[in-house]
């Protein structure tokens, strides 16, 4: 398990407290699962993911990720409607083991751009984790 | 007892579930017995039933009267197989994952699927699982359909199971030759699965190819049930037709009557369909030194790890019974299954043809296997007493499970009915 110090936590993402990461790209929003996130799980070895065109709201459950160790469920920071997923993922889930930020989940088209405001940045994420 | 562990009485133990989730009414129970005189009523029990061996019971109906063979009480009198829960702990179980890993194979094999899992409780439960799990799969659509050729046990076990559900069970009618009619399906698009029996209940072959052809037209699951699997040995296993989910029940290889009890739910899938499975998996595997070893596997799916979320809340097997199966299975292998069933067909067509020339009408021009239906246009009843004196259990009146059937009759033959039995059946019916 990594030190909190040892942790990637790239400062072009924001978090939230379920950890996930959401990026925006054009007038979407990619998701995928904070590096801290990973390493709880362990070697993932199953995604489930939604479908294009499904739609949720913010903090709605969107999937499960499944590791050697637990199965976790999956938040949505922004909701909105999925756009893309990362079909990838159904041959490689340990690509979110091997580098969390290229291993986006989903795309979403956001309802609402200022729940993206709110989520934390790298700072307020990482004060979290202290705190856990 | 109660002093020790510091209770007043028998109802402070249940003081933790809310009063109206209790039964508050006086319980309808006979007094209690001694062992000796509970042995002479069950006695008195057992002297009122038409059962085996006394008698040769001609009736079916999702219970099979097939032979035992002697291998079967043997192995299974080991102690180490006498285990009816699923072992957690590989290290402890090896023996017993082994057994349920090759009931799993052979099952596979025999309903041609790429994946079993280790058993369900029975065919009914397995029917309702097997529709959950095509919801599952199916995501936003609520609603399945049954065929009403399905045996009347397994549907009412549905309807408990989908009672507290907003699901919706649909029912499919059946044409004039006994098998399911389809038509209505054109114009369904929302249906998540759709269920068939073959043989159905009428004992009749359902053409599962097209079936399964017309409900993959409509974007749903084919889930194929059965109620006696020793069919497969004579026709095509529902996995190779196509069907997506294959669910039903086991109680014909190996194991007894038993007053309706307990039965085995064998259930496997197309292999790209295995997370949204119910129930235990066995996997091989290798420890640390490279050997061979058995293991539970894809557990993420199941209660104890993700509790509410969990595939469904099977978290046991039924172990007897399941390795009984697999050592039925085993001891017949292929040829032998595909023996046994072409003399359970035969025997069957023999008293079907029987009957037939004696005058009785046959009710539905498909293939069968096992089991037919006829119609009798005087009252059967009176033969059927007849026959009961001579230790002969004839015909199933369907009229309590169909309105409209009350002269038709549900036959079963199996290989352990001697030819002279359906001779003395076919000249009662000839008078």
């Amino acid at each position: 398990m990594k030190e909190i110090n040892e942790l990637n936590l790239p400062t072009d993402v924001r978090y939230s407290d379920d950890h996930e990461w959401a990026k925006v790209t054009g007038d979407t929003i990619k998701v995928g699962i904070s590096d801290y996130a990973q390493d709880q799980l362990g070697d993932i070895v199953f995604v489930e993911l939604p479908e294009v065109g499904d739609s949720f709201e913010t903090g709605d459950e969107f999937g499960t990720l499944e590791s050697v160790k637990a199965v976790s469920e999956l938040y949505i920071p922004v909701g909105g409607e999925i756009v893309a997923v990362n079909n990838e993922l159904e041959d490689a889930p340990e690509l979110v083991n091997q580098d969390p930020y290229k291993g986006w989940i989903i795309e979403v088209k956001p309802n609402e751009i200022n729940d993206f405001e709110s989520l934390l940045d790298r700072d307020a994420y990482l004060e979290i984790l202290k705190g856990d | 007892m109660f002093d020790t562990i510091g209770v007043k009485d028998f109802d402070e133990l249940f003081e933790t579930v809310p009063e109206s989730c209790r039964y508050d009414k006086k319980m309808d129970l006979p007094e209690p017995k001694t062992e000796w005189s509970l042995n002479t009523y069950m006695s008195e029990i057992r002297s009122m039933m038409e059962v085996t061996p006394d008698h040769t019971v001609l009736i079916g109906a999702g219970r099979y009267q097939h032979h035992i063979p002697a291998t079967i009480p043997n192995i299974m009198g080991r102690s180490e197989f006498l285990t009816a829960y699923t072992p957690y702990q590989p290290e402890m179980a090896q023996g017993t994952l082994q057994g349920l890993f090759e009931y799993q194979t052979l099952t596979a094999r025999l309903l041609g699927v790429d994946v079993a899992n280790a058993s369900m409780y029975d065919g009914a439960s397995g029917l309702a699982e097997a529709l959950l799990m095509g919801l599952r799969i199916g995501r936003k659509k609520k609603r399945v359909a049954v065929s009403t050729a399905i045996h009347p046990h397994f549907r009412e076990v549905v309807s408990t199971y989908f009672l507290p559900t907003d699901f919706e069970v649909v029912e499919l009618p059946f044409l004039d030759d006994g098998s399911t009619d389809l038509s209505s399906l054109a114009d369904e698009d929302d249906l998540a699965a759709v269920a068939l029996q073959s043989p159905n209940f009428f004992g009749v072959v359902e053409d599962m190819d097209a079936a399964v052809t017309a409900i993959h037209n409509i974007g749903a699951l084919c889930v194929a049930c059965f109620s006696e699997p020793m069919s497969f040995g004579l026709f095509k296993s529902p996995g190779s037709c196509g069907a997506d989910i294959v669910c039903g029940e086991g109680q014909s290889f190996g194991m007894p009557i038993s007053f309706g009890g307990p039965g085995l739910g064998m259930f496997g899938c197309r292999e790209k369909f295995v997370r949204s499975m119910p129930g235990r998996l066995v996997g091989e595997t290798k420890d640390l030194d490279g050997k061979r070893g058995f293991v539970l596997t894809l557990s993420t799916r199941e209660q104890h790890i993700r509790r509410e979320k969990a595939t469904s809340n099977i978290c046991s097997n039924q172990g007897i019974c399941t390795l009984t199966a697999s050592m039925y299975m085993a001891s017949l292998g292929g040829t032998g299954l595909r023996k046994m069933a072409r003399l359970n067909y035969d025997k069957t067509e023999y008293l079907k043809k029987g009957l037939l020339e004696a005058g009785a009408k046959g009710c539905f021009s498909a293939q069968t296997f096992n089991e037919f239906v006829v119609e009798f246009s005087n009252d059967f009843s009176l033969v059927q007493k007849k026959l009961m004196e001579k230790g002969i259990v004839a015909g199933l009146n369907l009229g309590r499970f169909y309105p409209g059937f009350e002269n038709r009759y549900l036959f079963c033959v199996t290989e352990t009915v001697p030819k002279e039995v359906l001779d003395i059946v076919i000249s009662e019916v000839k008078k």
